[in-house]
Protein backbone atom coordinates (compact mmCIF):
# COMPACT_ATOMS: atom_id res chain seq x y z
CA UNK A 1 0.00 0.00 0.00
CA UNK A 2 2.57 2.40 1.06
CA UNK A 3 4.56 1.54 -2.31
CA UNK A 4 1.62 1.99 -4.58
CA UNK A 5 1.45 5.67 -2.39
CA UNK A 6 5.33 6.30 -2.94
CA UNK A 7 4.53 5.40 -6.80
CA UNK A 8 1.33 7.88 -6.93
CA UNK A 9 3.34 10.99 -5.55
CA UNK A 10 6.37 10.41 -8.07
CA UNK A 11 4.14 9.61 -10.89
CA UNK A 12 2.01 13.03 -10.07
CA UNK A 13 5.16 14.70 -9.47
CA UNK A 14 6.56 14.16 -13.12
CA UNK A 15 3.33 14.43 -14.70
CA UNK A 16 3.18 18.06 -13.12
CA UNK A 17 7.01 19.17 -13.32
CA UNK A 18 6.61 18.05 -17.22
CA UNK A 19 3.70 20.27 -17.49
CA UNK A 20 4.70 23.42 -15.40
CA UNK A 21 7.94 22.79 -18.18
CA UNK A 22 5.58 22.92 -21.14
CA UNK A 23 3.53 25.88 -19.32
CA UNK A 24 5.70 28.31 -17.93
CA UNK A 25 6.42 31.34 -20.02
CA UNK A 26 9.73 32.02 -18.42
CA UNK A 27 12.53 29.86 -20.50
CA UNK A 28 14.78 29.87 -17.36
CA UNK A 29 11.92 28.01 -15.50
CA UNK A 30 11.66 25.98 -17.78
CA UNK A 31 15.03 24.96 -17.66
CA UNK A 32 14.87 24.36 -14.37
CA UNK A 33 11.88 22.71 -14.74
CA UNK A 34 13.42 20.03 -16.83
CA UNK A 35 16.26 19.33 -14.68
CA UNK A 36 13.57 18.68 -12.12
CA UNK A 37 12.04 15.80 -14.26
CA UNK A 38 15.58 14.32 -15.20
CA UNK A 39 16.25 14.00 -11.05
CA UNK A 40 12.47 12.61 -11.02
CA UNK A 41 12.69 10.63 -14.03
CA UNK A 42 15.26 8.91 -11.72
CA UNK A 43 13.24 8.15 -8.62
CA UNK A 44 10.88 6.53 -11.18
CA UNK A 45 13.31 4.50 -12.54
CA UNK A 46 14.94 3.08 -9.24
CA UNK A 47 11.18 1.86 -8.57
CA UNK A 48 11.26 0.10 -11.70
CA UNK A 49 14.23 -1.65 -10.61
CA UNK A 50 16.44 -0.67 -13.46
CA UNK A 51 19.06 0.67 -11.36
CA UNK A 52 21.80 1.27 -14.30
CA UNK A 53 19.36 3.19 -16.19
CA UNK A 54 18.71 5.40 -12.99
CA UNK A 55 22.30 6.08 -12.64
CA UNK A 56 22.43 7.31 -16.21
CA UNK A 57 19.60 9.66 -15.94
CA UNK A 58 20.74 11.18 -13.25
CA UNK A 59 24.28 11.66 -14.80
CA UNK A 60 23.22 12.74 -17.98
CA UNK A 61 19.69 12.85 -18.80
CA UNK A 62 19.06 15.24 -15.76
CA UNK A 63 22.67 16.77 -14.59
CA UNK A 64 24.79 17.29 -17.82
CA UNK A 65 21.95 17.73 -20.08
CA UNK A 66 20.77 20.43 -17.07
CA UNK A 67 24.55 22.05 -17.34
CA UNK A 68 24.57 22.67 -21.29
CA UNK A 69 20.78 23.96 -21.10
CA UNK A 70 21.96 26.44 -17.88
CA UNK A 71 24.63 26.80 -20.88
CA UNK A 72 22.36 28.39 -23.16
CA UNK A 73 19.82 30.01 -20.99
CA UNK A 74 22.72 32.71 -19.74
CA UNK A 75 23.39 33.45 -23.79
CA UNK A 76 19.89 32.84 -25.28
CA UNK A 77 17.76 36.12 -25.14
CA UNK A 78 14.05 35.12 -23.92
CA UNK A 79 11.53 34.47 -27.09
CA UNK A 80 8.56 36.52 -27.06
CA UNK A 81 5.74 35.21 -28.82
CA UNK A 82 2.26 35.77 -29.69
CA UNK A 83 -0.17 33.24 -27.88
CA UNK A 84 -1.39 30.79 -30.29
CA UNK A 85 -5.25 30.77 -30.39
CA UNK A 86 -7.37 28.65 -27.99
CA UNK A 87 -8.79 26.74 -30.58
CA UNK A 88 -5.62 25.62 -32.24
CA UNK A 89 -3.84 25.07 -28.72
CA UNK A 90 -7.20 22.44 -27.96
CA UNK A 91 -7.10 20.64 -30.98
CA UNK A 92 -3.41 20.17 -30.68
CA UNK A 93 -4.16 18.75 -26.74
CA UNK A 94 -6.81 16.50 -28.19
CA UNK A 95 -4.41 15.07 -30.63
CA UNK A 96 -1.81 14.47 -28.34
CA UNK A 97 -4.40 12.97 -25.80
CA UNK A 98 -5.03 10.71 -28.39
CA UNK A 99 -1.99 9.14 -28.84
CA UNK A 100 -1.73 9.50 -25.43
CA UNK A 101 -4.72 7.35 -25.07
CA UNK A 102 -3.05 4.97 -28.00
CA UNK A 103 -0.19 3.98 -26.00
CA UNK A 104 -2.00 3.68 -22.30
CA UNK A 105 -3.98 1.52 -24.17
CA UNK A 106 -0.84 -0.62 -25.07
CA UNK A 107 -0.26 -0.21 -21.37
CA UNK A 108 -3.33 -1.77 -19.62
CA UNK A 109 -3.52 -4.78 -22.26
CA UNK A 110 -0.18 -6.32 -22.37
CA UNK A 111 0.39 -9.65 -24.24
CA UNK A 112 0.99 -12.66 -22.26
CA UNK A 113 3.18 -13.64 -20.83
CA UNK A 114 5.24 -10.61 -21.60
CA UNK A 115 7.70 -10.86 -24.10
CA UNK A 116 11.38 -11.25 -22.72
CA UNK A 117 15.05 -12.05 -23.24
CA UNK A 118 15.85 -11.92 -19.75
CA UNK A 119 16.73 -16.13 -20.28
CA UNK A 120 18.38 -16.05 -22.52
CA UNK A 121 20.79 -12.93 -20.92
CA UNK A 122 20.57 -15.23 -18.12
CA UNK A 123 22.36 -18.25 -20.31
CA UNK A 124 25.22 -16.32 -22.00
CA UNK A 125 26.31 -13.75 -19.28
CA UNK A 126 28.55 -16.68 -18.18
CA UNK A 127 30.89 -17.01 -21.23
CA UNK A 128 31.20 -12.97 -20.81
CA UNK A 129 32.99 -13.01 -17.77
CA UNK A 130 30.43 -10.33 -16.58
CA UNK A 131 28.12 -10.33 -13.42
CA UNK A 132 25.63 -7.18 -14.19
CA UNK A 133 22.99 -8.86 -17.29
CA UNK A 134 22.89 -4.89 -18.96
CA UNK A 135 26.57 -4.49 -19.16
CA UNK A 136 26.91 -8.28 -20.67
CA UNK A 137 24.11 -6.88 -23.26
CA UNK A 138 25.99 -3.91 -24.17
CA UNK A 139 29.21 -5.32 -24.71
CA UNK A 140 28.68 -8.74 -25.94
CA UNK A 141 24.73 -9.29 -27.31
CA UNK A 142 24.56 -5.43 -28.52
CA UNK A 143 27.92 -4.45 -28.93
CA UNK A 144 27.45 -2.99 -32.34
CA UNK A 145 24.94 -0.61 -30.87
CA UNK A 146 27.42 0.41 -28.51
CA UNK A 147 29.93 1.17 -30.76
CA UNK A 148 27.87 3.09 -32.99
CA UNK A 149 26.87 5.00 -30.04
CA UNK A 150 30.63 6.10 -29.20
CA UNK A 151 30.72 7.04 -32.59
CA UNK A 152 27.66 9.06 -32.20
CA UNK A 153 28.93 10.60 -29.01
CA UNK A 154 32.65 11.59 -31.08
CA UNK A 155 30.09 12.68 -34.01
CA UNK A 156 27.85 15.33 -31.85
CA UNK A 157 31.59 16.99 -30.63
CA UNK A 158 32.65 17.10 -34.44
CA UNK A 159 29.22 18.68 -35.36
CA UNK A 160 29.60 21.24 -32.18
CA UNK A 161 33.43 21.87 -33.09
CA UNK A 162 32.25 22.54 -36.70
CA UNK A 163 29.97 26.02 -35.63
CA UNK A 164 33.24 27.44 -34.67
CA UNK A 165 33.71 30.58 -35.49
CA UNK A 166 36.38 31.01 -38.40
CA UNK A 167 38.87 33.50 -36.62
CA UNK A 168 38.05 31.02 -32.92
CA UNK A 169 39.42 27.86 -34.75
CA UNK A 170 42.33 26.25 -32.80
CA UNK A 171 41.60 28.34 -29.67
CA UNK A 172 40.38 26.50 -26.45
CA UNK A 173 36.62 25.39 -26.18
CA UNK A 174 34.36 27.39 -24.88
CA UNK A 175 34.32 31.18 -23.27
CA UNK A 176 37.01 32.54 -21.43
CA UNK A 177 37.36 31.95 -17.87
CA UNK A 178 39.39 33.61 -15.93
CA UNK A 179 42.07 31.08 -13.94
CA UNK A 180 41.39 31.59 -10.27
CA UNK A 181 43.05 29.94 -7.10
CA UNK A 182 41.01 31.59 -4.20
CA UNK A 183 37.48 31.86 -3.68
CA UNK A 184 34.03 29.69 -3.08
CA UNK A 185 34.11 27.54 -5.99
CA UNK A 186 37.76 27.05 -6.23
CA UNK A 187 37.99 25.72 -2.88
CA UNK A 188 34.57 23.46 -3.86
CA UNK A 189 36.59 22.01 -6.50
CA UNK A 190 39.68 21.27 -4.58
CA UNK A 191 37.33 19.62 -2.15
CA UNK A 192 35.00 18.10 -4.19
CA UNK A 193 36.85 16.74 -7.20
CA UNK A 194 39.34 14.03 -5.81
CA UNK A 195 35.91 12.40 -4.17
CA UNK A 196 34.56 12.80 -7.21
CA UNK A 197 37.11 11.05 -9.50
CA UNK A 198 37.45 8.11 -7.12
CA UNK A 199 33.39 7.63 -6.96
CA UNK A 200 33.57 7.91 -10.96
CA UNK A 201 36.27 5.25 -11.24
CA UNK A 202 34.55 3.17 -8.64
CA UNK A 203 31.22 3.26 -10.51
CA UNK A 204 33.05 2.29 -13.91
CA UNK A 205 34.87 -0.32 -12.22
CA UNK A 206 31.91 -1.98 -10.17
CA UNK A 207 29.38 -1.87 -13.74
CA UNK A 208 30.85 -5.16 -14.76
CA UNK A 209 28.83 -6.50 -11.73
CA UNK A 210 26.66 -4.68 -10.05
CA UNK A 211 24.32 -1.38 -11.49
CA UNK A 212 26.94 1.16 -12.93
CA UNK A 213 29.21 1.40 -16.02
CA UNK A 214 31.38 3.44 -18.16
CA UNK A 215 28.70 5.88 -19.45
CA UNK A 216 27.65 6.72 -16.02
CA UNK A 217 30.99 6.92 -14.46
CA UNK A 218 33.03 8.82 -17.36
CA UNK A 219 30.00 11.33 -16.71
CA UNK A 220 30.74 11.73 -13.35
CA UNK A 221 34.34 12.44 -14.26
CA UNK A 222 33.50 15.14 -17.05
CA UNK A 223 31.34 16.57 -14.56
CA UNK A 224 35.06 16.53 -12.58
CA UNK A 225 36.65 18.04 -15.23
CA UNK A 226 33.84 20.29 -16.42
CA UNK A 227 34.08 21.75 -12.35
CA UNK A 228 37.67 22.24 -12.78
CA UNK A 229 37.57 24.22 -15.50
CA UNK A 230 34.51 26.78 -14.20
CA UNK A 231 36.29 27.12 -11.06
CA UNK A 232 39.49 28.50 -12.98
CA UNK A 233 41.66 25.73 -11.78
CA UNK A 234 42.43 24.24 -15.00
CA UNK A 235 42.11 25.36 -18.60
CA UNK A 236 40.11 23.46 -21.17
CA UNK A 237 43.04 22.24 -23.60
CA UNK A 238 43.03 23.70 -27.15
CA UNK A 239 40.75 22.11 -29.68
CA UNK A 240 43.83 21.40 -32.25
CA UNK A 241 46.19 19.77 -29.92
CA UNK A 242 46.55 16.19 -31.58
CA UNK A 243 47.07 14.18 -27.91
CA UNK A 244 43.79 15.89 -27.15
CA UNK A 245 41.95 14.53 -30.30
CA UNK A 246 44.26 10.64 -30.01
CA UNK A 247 42.59 10.64 -26.34
CA UNK A 248 39.22 11.26 -28.16
CA UNK A 249 39.49 8.93 -30.81
CA UNK A 250 40.94 5.89 -28.64
CA UNK A 251 38.02 4.94 -27.61
CA UNK A 252 36.08 4.24 -30.53
CA UNK A 253 39.53 2.98 -31.84
CA UNK A 254 40.67 0.44 -29.52
CA UNK A 255 36.56 -0.73 -29.74
CA UNK A 256 37.09 -1.44 -33.66
CA UNK A 257 40.39 -3.18 -33.01
CA UNK A 258 39.22 -5.43 -31.13
CA UNK A 259 36.22 -6.13 -33.38
CA UNK A 260 38.31 -6.38 -36.07
CA UNK A 261 40.64 -8.69 -34.27
CA UNK A 262 37.43 -11.12 -33.71
CA UNK A 263 36.69 -12.02 -36.82
CA UNK A 264 40.05 -14.32 -37.43
CA UNK A 265 39.61 -14.65 -33.21
CA UNK A 266 36.36 -15.64 -32.64
CA UNK A 267 34.28 -16.11 -35.68
CA UNK A 268 32.37 -12.20 -36.46
CA UNK A 269 33.24 -8.73 -35.79
CA UNK A 270 32.86 -7.76 -32.64
CA UNK A 271 32.96 -11.57 -31.18
CA UNK A 272 35.41 -12.32 -28.18
CA UNK A 273 37.44 -15.45 -27.98
CA UNK A 274 35.71 -16.82 -24.69
CA UNK A 275 39.20 -16.88 -22.18
CA UNK A 276 39.71 -13.43 -23.12
CA UNK A 277 36.48 -11.97 -22.96
CA UNK A 278 36.62 -10.41 -19.75
CA UNK A 279 40.28 -8.26 -20.51
CA UNK A 280 39.18 -7.31 -23.91
CA UNK A 281 35.89 -5.87 -22.59
CA UNK A 282 37.70 -4.41 -19.39
CA UNK A 283 40.60 -3.01 -21.75
CA UNK A 284 37.63 -1.34 -24.46
CA UNK A 285 35.71 -0.28 -20.85
CA UNK A 286 39.09 1.92 -19.81
CA UNK A 287 39.42 3.31 -23.17
CA UNK A 288 36.18 4.16 -23.83
CA UNK A 289 35.69 5.44 -20.53
CA UNK A 290 38.39 8.31 -20.89
CA UNK A 291 37.49 9.08 -24.44
CA UNK A 292 33.60 9.42 -23.33
CA UNK A 293 34.64 11.42 -20.12
CA UNK A 294 36.38 13.80 -22.46
CA UNK A 295 34.20 14.42 -25.20
CA UNK A 296 31.66 14.99 -22.89
CA UNK A 297 33.49 17.74 -21.05
CA UNK A 298 34.69 19.39 -24.26
CA UNK A 299 30.44 19.12 -25.27
CA UNK A 300 29.90 21.00 -22.17
CA UNK A 301 32.17 23.34 -22.76
CA UNK A 302 31.14 24.07 -26.26
CA UNK A 303 33.01 25.65 -29.28
CA UNK A 304 35.87 27.52 -29.22
CA UNK A 305 35.01 31.59 -29.15
CA UNK A 306 38.11 33.35 -29.06
CA UNK A 307 41.04 33.13 -31.06
CA UNK A 308 44.20 31.01 -30.14
CA UNK A 309 46.78 33.02 -28.17
CA UNK A 310 44.28 35.71 -27.08
CA UNK A 311 42.91 33.82 -23.76
CA UNK A 312 42.95 35.85 -20.64
CA UNK B 1 -5.57 -10.52 -23.50
CA UNK B 2 -6.75 -8.90 -20.19
CA UNK B 3 -6.39 -6.01 -18.87
CA UNK B 4 -2.82 -5.55 -16.90
CA UNK B 5 -2.91 -5.28 -12.81
CA UNK B 6 -2.51 -1.63 -11.44
CA UNK B 7 0.91 -2.26 -9.60
CA UNK B 8 3.71 -0.08 -10.20
CA UNK B 9 4.73 -0.69 -13.83
CA UNK B 10 1.61 -0.25 -14.76
CA UNK B 11 1.54 3.11 -13.30
CA UNK B 12 4.50 4.42 -14.94
CA UNK B 13 4.03 3.30 -17.97
CA UNK B 14 0.88 4.92 -18.19
CA UNK B 15 3.00 7.90 -16.79
CA UNK B 16 5.00 7.60 -19.80
CA UNK B 17 2.01 7.74 -22.38
CA UNK B 18 0.84 10.71 -20.69
CA UNK B 19 4.61 12.43 -20.57
CA UNK B 20 4.42 11.66 -24.33
CA UNK B 21 1.39 13.40 -25.10
CA UNK B 22 2.83 16.79 -22.82
CA UNK B 23 5.99 16.49 -24.93
CA UNK B 24 4.37 16.17 -28.46
CA UNK B 25 2.16 19.36 -27.40
CA UNK B 26 5.16 21.45 -26.51
CA UNK B 27 6.85 20.52 -29.66
CA UNK B 28 3.87 21.32 -32.02
CA UNK B 29 2.95 24.68 -29.98
CA UNK B 30 6.07 26.18 -28.80
CA UNK B 31 8.30 28.83 -30.88
CA UNK B 32 10.94 29.64 -29.09
CA UNK B 33 13.82 26.85 -30.25
CA UNK B 34 14.91 26.18 -26.50
CA UNK B 35 11.56 25.45 -25.65
CA UNK B 36 10.73 23.08 -28.35
CA UNK B 37 14.05 21.12 -27.74
CA UNK B 38 13.18 20.75 -24.14
CA UNK B 39 9.78 19.45 -25.15
CA UNK B 40 11.57 17.06 -27.15
CA UNK B 41 13.46 15.78 -24.28
CA UNK B 42 9.96 15.13 -22.17
CA UNK B 43 8.89 13.29 -24.68
CA UNK B 44 11.69 11.14 -24.99
CA UNK B 45 11.72 10.54 -20.89
CA UNK B 46 8.19 8.90 -21.94
CA UNK B 47 9.22 6.64 -24.16
CA UNK B 48 11.76 5.61 -22.55
CA UNK B 49 9.48 4.71 -19.48
CA UNK B 50 7.49 3.06 -21.75
CA UNK B 51 10.82 0.61 -22.11
CA UNK B 52 11.26 0.42 -18.33
CA UNK B 53 7.82 -0.78 -18.09
CA UNK B 54 8.52 -3.30 -20.90
CA UNK B 55 11.92 -4.50 -19.18
CA UNK B 56 10.22 -4.78 -15.80
CA UNK B 57 7.27 -7.18 -17.22
CA UNK B 58 10.21 -8.91 -18.58
CA UNK B 59 11.38 -9.99 -15.57
CA UNK B 60 12.82 -13.55 -15.61
CA UNK B 61 15.63 -15.80 -15.08
CA UNK B 62 16.59 -14.48 -11.40
CA UNK B 63 16.47 -10.26 -13.06
CA UNK B 64 14.46 -7.67 -11.80
CA UNK B 65 13.90 -6.81 -15.62
CA UNK B 66 15.11 -7.28 -19.01
CA UNK B 67 18.34 -6.35 -19.26
CA UNK B 68 17.98 -6.23 -23.06
CA UNK B 69 15.24 -2.72 -23.45
CA UNK B 70 17.14 -1.37 -20.17
CA UNK B 71 20.49 -1.67 -22.02
CA UNK B 72 18.50 -0.06 -25.11
CA UNK B 73 17.62 2.81 -22.64
CA UNK B 74 20.84 3.59 -21.60
CA UNK B 75 21.63 4.10 -25.60
CA UNK B 76 19.51 5.80 -25.56
CA UNK B 77 19.59 8.25 -23.21
CA UNK B 78 23.51 9.33 -24.05
CA UNK B 79 22.35 9.20 -27.92
CA UNK B 80 19.51 11.57 -26.94
CA UNK B 81 21.76 13.87 -24.91
CA UNK B 82 24.84 13.98 -28.00
CA UNK B 83 21.37 15.29 -29.85
CA UNK B 84 20.54 17.65 -27.27
CA UNK B 85 24.37 19.24 -26.99
CA UNK B 86 24.55 19.46 -30.71
CA UNK B 87 21.04 21.34 -30.77
CA UNK B 88 21.98 24.10 -28.14
CA UNK B 89 25.21 24.62 -29.57
CA UNK B 90 23.43 25.40 -33.31
CA UNK B 91 20.86 27.25 -31.49
CA UNK B 92 23.67 29.25 -29.60
CA UNK B 93 25.08 29.91 -33.09
CA UNK B 94 21.60 30.96 -34.77
CA UNK B 95 21.29 33.79 -32.22
CA UNK B 96 24.82 34.58 -32.20
CA UNK B 97 24.43 35.35 -36.29
CA UNK B 98 20.99 36.92 -35.62
CA UNK B 99 22.68 39.54 -32.83
CA UNK B 100 25.48 40.36 -35.48
CA UNK B 101 23.47 40.70 -38.53
CA UNK B 102 20.99 42.98 -35.76
CA UNK B 103 24.29 44.89 -35.02
CA UNK B 104 24.92 45.83 -38.89
CA UNK B 105 21.65 47.13 -39.49
CA UNK B 106 21.54 45.34 -42.26
CA UNK B 107 18.61 43.34 -41.64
Amino acid sequence: MLDLALDLLITALVIGVALWTIRTRDDFAAIVGFVAYGLLLTLAWARLAAYDVALTEAAIGGGVTGVILLRASVRLKPVTTARTPIGVRVLVGLLCAVISAGLAAVVLLPVSPPPSLAADVRSHLASTGLGNPIAGVLMAYRALDTFLETVVVLLALFGAWSLTPDRAWGGRPGAPIPTASFGPLPLFGRLLIPIGVVIGIYIVWVGADAPGGKFQGATILAAMWILAMMAGLTEAPPIGRWRLRLLLAAGPIVFVAVGVAGIPLAGSFLAYPEALAKPLILLIEVALTLSIAATLGLLVAGPPETAPGTEL
Amino acid sequence: MSLAPIDAATLYGLTGAVLVGIGLYGIVLHEGFIRRLLAFNLLGGGVFLLFGVIARRGAGAGFSGDPVPQALVITGVVVAFCATALAITLIERLAAEDDANDGDGSS
